[in-house]
């Protein structure tokens, strides 16, 4: 591979299909976390219901796409009300264990080979995005551009996601403008202060934890829909701790913030990726083995993304698009 | 209006018009009863102060009243109205706000969003009709009219596009006071107003406490400071360890030496003389003695 792939690898991964599905993700974990303040550490249940209910509707049930999407839609608002109920009278860190558990709860149980005839046990579902593909529209020999080359289906998950992202974040704008959002940033804030004065808080925080929640099994259905697969290993908590990192370096409670976040997250992470798979390959390699063999090298992407990370918290912890005058004011 | 200050029951009698009125309302918390009112009301469109010392279960008190906290029992209406099991934000609905003694501004919302927070019955706090913005701006004015109008009252209007967070704690206090005005309530309860305010705003603050009372609202508010008490309440009741134990006129109240000695203390306002002092060193010392040698004991 040339040097020029390096950079080219890394812009196609970084607006390639991936970036979308953290992008939606973290959209629908902004909702929680940036605006309304939910510690939702589950995201991956959410988006793991989405795409299952896609997958096993259509492979296992043999459903059209349609129907399965919605019902994918659906189980996310069934998931939140499961969830939200019995944690969001309580304090926030209730809701945080009750994500986190439920969301590895699920996905062993979806894993599980008992329900191996529905699910697939750990192979989960694939080659359910037939109805997808007949949809295409785009030229089948694939898309080549700037140096850059998509695959004709990539490219059209590219399209329908990007333009769903753009979407969502206008109607995350107009929310957030709206006395709605006002609401949900001042439960952020204090929620007893938004009780005194005659706000029915625990209904907002079901409406974000809904939202949010459809929003991430969105970015679940992309990744089915993109992969031709959803498994339980797509939607383990790293895959929540990749989104929450996506919204952090946006900037959380910024409508931009998960679509900034996610360009920039896999631009990095596959650049490293190829950056040092390029390094240490070849009959003679740049670094030699004796420093770093290859197999060492694609480790070396999360240890320079965590570096890359900490010098973002500690230069820019607004991330992004954020204001680091709001930072500075201390919450209580 | 009963004038009696001696701590029995027939104090606690009935008001001509009560806004508020409680009976039997107890709170434990393990073995401490926290809260231990048998009767108590507010009359309507004057300023009621409630006093007593540290620890006398006021905050506790005033969290029952608004729903922020359950009772182990009693009962309580507000415009004849039942507010047992009422959770806090319809309490806040029928016209009954609170604000906290440790202020609660929204620090990361302007000034100006805390204060349209308050406004009720928004039709752009609903979902749907969120995303239109042609549905509510029209409102929305309105309340930024409100708003303003109140920010200026408080002396705030030029802090109107600051962080909330940026204000200084007497900014805040004035902020929270304004805010619940926004509500347009009947009855508002202040949770200590004057604490960590200097002396300069404390004067002002209290000119805010009676400019509510005379359009026409209805003032319940916690405070330990006597003098603040006496310019500005027009009817006082002393709690001490949960109970109510007096009340009446802020003269009489105060001029009761069992309740000053009780439960504000024999040297209140007063500077401590030398003697008094090592008195007080010495029943510490006792005291701190006599708790080491119960844990040896044990």
């Amino acid at each position: 591979m040339e040097w020029s792939g390096v950079l080219s690898g890394a812009i196609e991964q970084g607006i390639g299909p991936s970036a979308i599905i953290y992008c939606l993700a973290a959209i629908g974990l902004n909702i929680h976390f940036g605006y309304t303040g939910l510690l939702n550490f589950g995201q991956a249940a959410f988006m793991m219901v989405g795409g299952y209910a896609l997958g096993s509707l259509i492979q296992t049930w043999g459903w059209p796409l349609f129907p399965s999407l919605v019902v994918g839609l659906l189980m996310a608002v069934v998931l939140a009300l499961v969830l939200g109920v019995p944690t969001l009278r309580l304090r926030a860190d209730y809701l945080a264990i009750a994500t986190i558990a439920a969301a590895e709860a699920i996905r062993q149980v979806l894993g599980s080979a008992a329900l191996n005839d529905e699910f697939g046990g750990q192979d989960g579902r694939y080659g359910f995005v037939d109805g997808m593909r007949s949809l295409n529209f785009v030229p089948s020999g694939g898309v080549h551009f700037l140096g850059l080359d998509f695959r004709s289906y990539d490219f059209f998950i590219m399209i329908v996601g990007w333009t769903l992202a753009l979407l969502l974040c206008g109607f995350v704008y107009l929310l957030m403008r709206s006395p709605w959002g006002r609401v949900l940033k001042s439960i952020r804030e204090d929620e007893d202060a938004v009780r005194s004065l005659g706000k029915n808080v625990y209904s907002y925080k079901m409406q974000a934890l809904v939202l949010g929640g459809v929003i991430g099994a969105l970015a679940g259905i992309m990744s089915g829909l993109a992969t031709s697969n959803v498994a339980p290993s797509d939607f383990a908590t790293d895959t929540t701790f990749f989104t929450y990192t996506v919204l952090l370096i946006g900037g959380a409670a910024r409508v931009f913030g998960p679509v900034a976040g996610a360009l920039i997250f896999w631009f990095f992470i596959s650049g490293l990726d190829l950056f040092f798979d390029k390094m240490t390959s070849g009959a003679n390699p740049t670094i030699p083995a004796s420093i770093m063999t290859d197999d060492q090298a694609s480790l070396m992407r999360l240890i320079f993304l965590g570096l890359i990370l900490m010098l973002i918290m500690i230069y820019r912890p607004q991330g992004i698009f954020g204001d680091r005058r709001e930072l500075a004011i201390d919450a209580h | 209006m009963p004038t009696d200050t001696q701590p029995s029951s027939d104090t606690q009698s009935k008001k001509s018009d009560s806004i508020l009125v409680a009976d039997g309302v107890t709170r434990k918390f393990g073995g401490l009863t926290a809260v231990d009112v048998e009767h108590f009301e507010i009359q309507r469109g004057k300023i009621t102060a409630l006093i007593g010392p540290n620890g006398a279960g006021k905050t506790t008190f005033f969290n029952l009243l608004t729903g922020f906290d359950e009772p182990d029992s009693g009962e309580w209406t507000f415009n004849g109205q039942s507010l047992h099991g009422v959770p806090p934000y319809k309490v806040a609905r029928k016209g009954m706000v609170r604000t906290f003694q440790l202020t609660k501004v929204l620090s990361r919302l302007k000034v100006i969003e805390n204060m349209r927070l308050g406004a009720t019955g928004q039709r752009g706090e609903k979902f749907f009709p969120s995303l239109f913005k042609g549905l509510w701006s029209g409102q929305e004015k309105e309340n930024t009219d409100r708003a303003m109008d109140l920010l200026a009252r408080f002396k705030l209007d030029a802090k109107a596009d600051d962080f909330a967070g940026s204000l200084s704690g007497g900014q805040r206090k004035l902020l929270e006071m304004a805010r619940a005005l926004m509500v347009d309530p009947e009855l508002i309860m202040l949770d200590e107003p004057m604490a960590g305010v200097n002396p300069a705003l404390k004067q002002s603050l209290l000119g805010h406490v009676k400019s509510l009372r005379d359009e026409g609202r209805t003032v319940l508010f916690v405070e330990h400071d006597m003098d603040m008490v006496r310019d500005i309440s027009d009817w006082v009741v002393v709690m001490a360890q949960g109970k109510i134990v007096a009340e009446g006129p802020p003269d009489t109240v105060m001029a009761n030496q069992a309740v000053i000695d009780a439960y504000l203390g024999a040297h209140h306002d007063a500077a401590l003389t030398h003697e008094t002092e090592e008195e007080i060193l010495a029943a510490a010392e006792a005291e701190l003695e006599a708790e080491a040698e119960a844990e040896e004991n044990s």
